[in-house]
């Protein structure tokens, strides 16, 4: 436990040692701003909720996700530093655990800091903040299953751009299975328990059911699962190709 | 103790190390000689568990590499070839989080920090950013990383490439002192330093493993007495002699 802790700590720090953190803050408070006001019609829709707001995330994190993950051991290849880890007394597991929740850590620490959205629809009206809470555990959640797949895909490469679009490509299926525009698509020709069968596969789908206010035990498993399932695959891609 | 039997590394077609076997014993400097390619550092992975033979075993403190790979990290200090560390920290954040991992805590870690910052001379620079520190104080960061523990084992892949002749000359004088009862394992190009440090050497070329001596003994091998003329006899099969002829020539 105390090299997860170890880890992590470097991993959180080195996000703060270059203007990394304050790039990507800036950028995700700024678009997560211009979404709700301007596309989604925050003001417009005279109701205070911050759905105008949630909505977009898993959009805003299609991109902004790969660009915080594809450093987590693209870097470590490409520095040869992933030699000086993998000959510590430190498990692969223990290491990939503690990349990963730096990274995720990082991203609560963004999403946290968008609290002047709630304080906001708070002195409009009198918003449901039960559900606004769900809204940012949906919203956190997410962040935590594209960042699974974003370090698995950076283990498997030593070059940032490719662990990049391969996350931002990974991730889009992982959305797009839960769009209407995708799943109507299979509903002309699959029967309706493929189609529910893809529509379950999507981030969107649990996303948008956790941020209605119900923290349902199915969607939390859901998110448990695709972290878990692809924190193993990242196990497996550095056991398998350390030196390479 | 460190115990290599039949190691073999391929890559494809390319066998780097070729049933490479020896044993160090506990104040054995050892050597590691051969030309570009030779295999130098592929053996040096696979001791240090970073690389998984093709076949064969290592074991190093008892443990073997592959089965209980974190006891065997554990009594090991390892200096990868171009001394890789975190650009973006300070040497102190560096050192500090290799103290963490490697579990050290209370009198004992601050006695060892102290230790290996005196020992490289890393006071002026310890707020410094690695990234931004000169290739050879890069390299003792590196060196200091791999003492932090007092490791009973020592694996330096080419410490003291790039370093000034001071500190070429502290660096061999920190090895020799702390040779007594550690393993020490050296890769180098510099020949004079196996003179200097080692009292054991091994050559390989290829792969294998050609010479397993003590440099004065490798030295006499060569009517020159000098171990290049020896090094270069074993690793290309020309005789010094006729290369001296084809130099007058
Ligand atoms: N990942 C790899 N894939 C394919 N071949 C490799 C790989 N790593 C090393 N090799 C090959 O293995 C051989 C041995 O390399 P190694 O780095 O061990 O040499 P060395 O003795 O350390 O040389 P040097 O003195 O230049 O450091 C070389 O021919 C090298 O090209
Ligand atoms: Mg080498």
């Amino acid at each position: 436990m105390h090299n997860v802790c170890a880890i992590f700590r470097r991993e959180f720090a080195s996000y703060f040692a270059t203007p990394l953190a304050f790039v990507f803050i800036i950028i995700f408070l700024l678009l997560v701003g211009v979404f709700a006001f301007y596309v989604g019609g925050f003001y417009e829709r005279g109701q205070a909720d911050l759905a105008p707001f949630f909505n977009y995330h898993p959009w805003l994190y299609l991109f902004l996700i790969p660009a915080l993950s594809m450093r987590l051991w693209a870097e470590e290849r490409k520095s040869g530093t992933i030699e000086l880890l993998m000959t510590l007394p430190v498990t692969v597991w223990q290491a990939v655990l503690g990349k990963f929740l730096a990274a995720w850590c990082f991203a609560g620490v963004a999403l946290v800091l968008t609290f002047p959205m709630w304080i906001t629809v708070n002195y409009l009206g009198d918003p449901d903040n039960g559900a606004i809470f769900a809204a940012y555990i949906g919203s956190f959640l997410t962040a935590g299953g594209m960042l699974a797949i974003g370090a698995c895909l950076s283990a498997a490469t030593r070059n940032q751009v490719i662990a990049f679009i391969l996350a931002a490509v990974v991730c889009f299926g992982f959305l797009l299975s839960g769009y209407p525009l995708v799943l109507n698509a299979f509903r002309i020709w699959a029967p309706q328990a493929v189609v529910d069968a893809i529509a379950s596969l999507s981030f969107l789908t649990h996303f948008q059911s956790i941020s209605k206010g119900v923290i349902d035990l199915r969607d939390l498993l859901y998110f448990g699962i695709v972290i878990a399932t692809w924190l193993i695959a990242n196990v497996i891609v550095i056991e398998m190709k350390k030196a390479d | 103790m460190i115990e290599i039997s039949h190691l073999t590394k391929r890559y494809g077609a390319l066998t780097a190390v070729d049933d490479i076997s020896f044993n160090v014993e506990p104040g054995q400097v050892l050597g590691f000689l051969g030309p570009n390619g030779a295999g130098k550092s592929t053996t040096m992975k696979m001791i240090t568990g970073f690389l998984s033979p093709t076949s064969g075993t290592v074991r190093v403190c008892g443990h073997d590499v592959e089965r209980e790979p974190l006891a065997a990290k554990a009594c090991m200090g390892y200096l990868p070839e171009g001394a890789p560390s975190y650009p973006e920290m300070t040497v102190r954040a560096y050192l500090e989080f290799i103290a963490n991992v490697r579990g050290l805590s209370g009198a004992r870690r601050r006695e060892r920090l102290d230790d290996v910052i005196t020992r490289l001379a890393l006071k002026g620079v310890l707020e410094q950013v690695i990234e931004t520190l000169s290739k050879g104080f890069r390299r003792r960061v590196g060196l200091a990383q791999a003492l932090l523990h007092d490791p009973k084992v020592l694996i330096l892949d080419e410490p003291t490439d790039g370093l000034d002749p001071n500190q070429k000359h502290e660096v061999r004088k920190l090895i020799s002192s702390m040779s007594k009862d550690k393993i020490i394992v050296i890769s180098t190009h510099i020949l004079e330093e196996v003179d200097a440090v080692c009292n054991r050497a091994i050559i390989i070329a290829g792969g294998k493993l050609l010479a397993d001596d003590t440099p004065q003994a490798l030295a006499s091998r060569s009517p020159s007495g000098r171990l290049d003329d020896v090094f270069r006899q074993i690793t290309t099969g020309v005789q010094p002699t006729h290369e001296k002829e084809a130099a007058h020539a």
